[in-house]
């Protein structure tokens, strides 16, 4: 089996008196996929924002390859260098063309060479079909550009996990397909990710595990294959249902 | 047509002596803008952070600021503090001081409200990609507030040069002073100086400020 690159153990997030992550533990193995699934509220994004310390957490320990990732340490910038994270809502920097956004953090913070850095965001930008973009301005581009821009701005940094955050959701559905390909193609070189979605056909058929989380904790834990057609749990199948009804229900309107 | 007094600008040294007391009143407000923009941007970061030390001093001295009117501040400073604790201050400097006073506590207060007006995911995502927080600042949070506080703060620089002619009162010699002068020196010759002058002196502001005013619809228009 392959080496973890993320380890949580015993996660407790609460906010002020609420508890949002409650004793949760979660390993993520080198080039595996990992989809997390959920009811709106229920921890998924707050999730993804502890393992990049964009949240103070209140109990247990996150480690990358067995550094701890914690406020507290000096090597924070370090290593959420190594983890990459594209948000909802893109964050590309407006002050900055499509190339700068890129090159801003490889350059300032990993030191390397203007130049070399350039042409591999050029080369990442054509992959994801956007080079003729590298100098427009993010204020240009639609919201499905913006966002493979972003996950560009990630992947330059080398990372050693990806995370997705809802990175769909702001979209137009028409502009949906362009991004999950994108993270589909990842998912084929073999990129270690922690994907948070409410796409469910997108879900099945790119992760190796689904987690679904609710009452702050992980409910159940399985291949694509088994959680979509024999769930083990009655919330499990409540939650496929809720969904299923969610459909119909868009399909009439 | 009535005389409108304008003569008088082209006797003697006149003309040159009021770009002299122009340059004076733009000396004053653009050091003190200077000193304004570099503290104020300092403190406006320090103070963008909630319930700091920072915030509080910056609002207090905004209080005190708003409250005083500029002369007072002048008169404190020049003739208050020079008495006290028996230093010497030529009125020029004394004016500095108190602009940059006044000037700091308000670029404080313009860079704490568009650095607070800064989507906070915006640093999030910075931090995200591996960014230290000074680096955070000065690539990320910085760029961005300085393109949202040009306007107010063109704004605040013109308010200075126009309130240098108050700097006469504590008795350094700038365009204000320089005119009384020469309306002074040619009541006889010229009665209807006092026209001619401050028409001259109205121009002048109007094409030391109008530059900056341009520059700044400019770079707004650039920044876009």
């Amino acid at each position: 089996m392959a080496e973890a690159v993320l380890s949580i153990s015993h996660l407790t997030k609460r906010f002020d008196d609420q508890t949002i992550l409650e004793d949760l533990s979660l390993e993520v193995r080198e080039g595996e996929v990992v989809v997390i699934v959920g009811s709106s509220g229920c921890g998924k994004s707050t999730l993804l924002r502890c393992i990049n310390a964009l949240e103070d957490i209140q109990g247990g320990e996150i480690r990358l390859r067995g550094d701890l990732i914690s406020h507290n340490r000096k090597n924070l910038p370090e290593l959420r260098q190594k983890i990459g994270m594209v948000f909802q809502n893109y964050e590309l920097f407006p002050h900055l063309t499509v190339l700068e956004n890129i090159l801003l953090a490889p350059v300032k913070t990993q030191k390397r060479s203007r130049q070399n850095v350039r042409e591999e965001a050029l080369a990442l930008l054509e992959r994801v079909g956007l080079k003729e973009k590298a100098d427009s301005w993010p204020r240009q581009l639609s919201g499905g550009q913006k966002q493979r821009v972003a996950i560009v701005r990630a992947l330059i940094m080398h990372p050693e996990i990806l995370l997705f955050d809802e990175v769909t959701a702001a979209l137009d559905p028409e502009m949906v397909r362009e991004v999950l390909d994108v993270i589909v193609n990842l998912a084929d070189q073999g990129k270690t990710m922690i994907i948070v979605t409410h796409e469910m056909s997108f879900a099945r058929a790119v992760a190796d595990r689904i987690i679904l989380l609710e009452d702050r904790r992980i409910l159940e834990e399985s291949d694509p294959e088994t959680f979509f057609t024999a769930p083990k749990t009655e919330q499990a199948k409540k939650f496929l249902r809720t969904f299923e009804f969610n459909r119909k229900n868009k399909a009439e309107a | 047509m009535p005389d409108l007094g304008l003569e008088v600008l082209w006797k003697g040294k006149n003309f040159v002596r009021l770009l002299g007391g122009l340059w004076v009143a733009l000396r004053i407000s653009l050091i003190a803008a200077g000193i304004s923009v570099v503290l104020g941007i300092l403190l406006g970061v320090a103070a963008s952070r909630k319930r700091s030390v920072s915030s509080v001093v910056l609002r207090v001295w905004l209080g005190i600021i708003h409250i005083m009117p500029q002369m007072v501040l002048l008169f404190l400073m020049y003739f208050g503090t020079t008495r006290l604790f028996s230093w010497n201050l030529s009125g020029e400097v004394a004016a500095v001081i108190v602009f940059s006073l006044w000037g700091t506590a308000e670029m404080g207060d313009l860079v704490r409200g568009a650095v607070s007006s800064i989507p906070a995911i915006q640093r999030e995502s910075a931090e995200a990609l591996g960014l230290k927080p000074a680096q955070v600042y000065r690539w990320i949070i910085l760029p961005q507030a300085v393109r949202r506080l040009i306007p107010q703060s063109i704004n605040l620089i013109t308010r200075m040069i126009k309130t240098t002619s108050l700097v006469t009162l504590i008795g350094v010699v700038e365009i204000l002073k320089v005119a009384q002068q020469i309306i002074e020196a040619n009541r006889k010759a010229s009665p209807n100086a006092a026209f001619g002058v401050y028409l001259a002196i109205f121009v002048m502001y109007y094409l030391a400020c109008r530059p900056l005013s341009l520059a700044a619809k400019k770079l707004e228009k650039h920044w876009r």
